[in-house]
């Protein structure tokens, strides 16, 4: 699956404006609502990604992996649930830096075109050698 | 206000990062002090007669075929160099040994297969070129 490079920036940026109104307003229920948003961009259907392409028409003039972005999307997820539960359960250090820390990955993605989620992947290989055992040699 | 002060200091933060990660990204560098040499058996492909182009990859890499395509366009260009791209996942061994951290990685290795140039993210054709000349005499 191919996506479009502009749309996904568009995505990033959006989501560092809502994540930026979570921390500043301790609003769970807009945390819930980028939950929602973070678990559908794992499925590769992203509601920023689709109203990129509602107000752009043009096409992309190259497109790129799907892959990577979902499993940034993935890592975004994580963090934001843990920020949630954090909101909820009212363990305030814990809301704080989880969003903080989605707040940077949206933030780096939509401002250097640097996708935090993505390195993190090679990393969490690298600690996790039991998951060796899948790749056959 | 909590919030805001965290908003605050996570967008600094990210500053820094970002700043810092576009003077970094793909640049080629000189791998002094550490040399270590990668030889046919660890690479599972032979060294080129010249200079081998070794590249660290991931499916979860968005530079990654863009790198891929400019080594490709190297090697081609300069006789006696070849390309290898190695999945980092499936050789998590070497990637431990030459404390790979980052897809794409290219490392430049001489006749000898002595790692002499690393670049960490997706490396610029010309600095490629330049770090073939430097690294390997007569090319």
């Amino acid at each position: 699956m191919r996506a479009d490079p502009r749309a996904l920036r568009f995505g990033a940026a959006v989501t560092t404006v809502v994540l930026t109104f979570v921390l500043v307003t301790q609003s769970a229920w807009l945390l819930v609502a980028q939950v929602v948003v973070f678990a559908f961009g794992v499925a590769g259907r992203s509601p920023y990604t689709v109203l990129f392409k509602a107000l752009v028409r043009s096409a992309p003039k190259e497109t790129e992996d799907a892959r990577p972005p979902r499993f940034a999307q993935g890592v975004g997820l994580v963090f934001a649930v843990a920020g949630l539960v954090g909101y909820v359960a009212g363990i305030m250090p814990l809301a704080l830096v989880a969003t903080a820390a989605a707040l940077l990955a949206a933030f780096l993605n939509a401002a250097f075109g640097f996708c935090l989620g993505c390195e993190m992947y090679l990393l969490i290989r690298r600690l996790l050698p039991a998951a060796n055992m899948e790749v056959p040699k | 206000m909590t919030g805001l002060w965290v908003v605050l200091a996570t967008l600094a933060l990210g500053t820094v990062i970002g700043v810092v990660f576009l003077r970094r990204n793909g640049r080629v560098r000189d791998t002094d002090g550490s040399r270590d040499r990668l030889s046919a058996a660890d690479l599972g492909a032979g060294l080129g007669e010249r200079a081998t182009l070794v590249q660290f990859s991931t499916a979860f890499c968005q530079p990654c075929r863009a790198t891929r395509r400019i080594l490709a366009d190297v090697s081609e260009l300069v006789p006696g160099v070849s390309h290898v791209e190695i999945d980092a996942e499936s050789r998590l061994d070497l990637v431990r040994r030459l404390d790979i951290m980052r897809t794409p990685t290219v490392l430049v290795l001489d006749a000898a297969g002595n790692i002499v140039k690393r670049a960490s993210g997706q490396p610029r054709k010309a600095d490629v070129l330049a770090a073939l000349a430097a690294a390997v005499p007569g090319s």
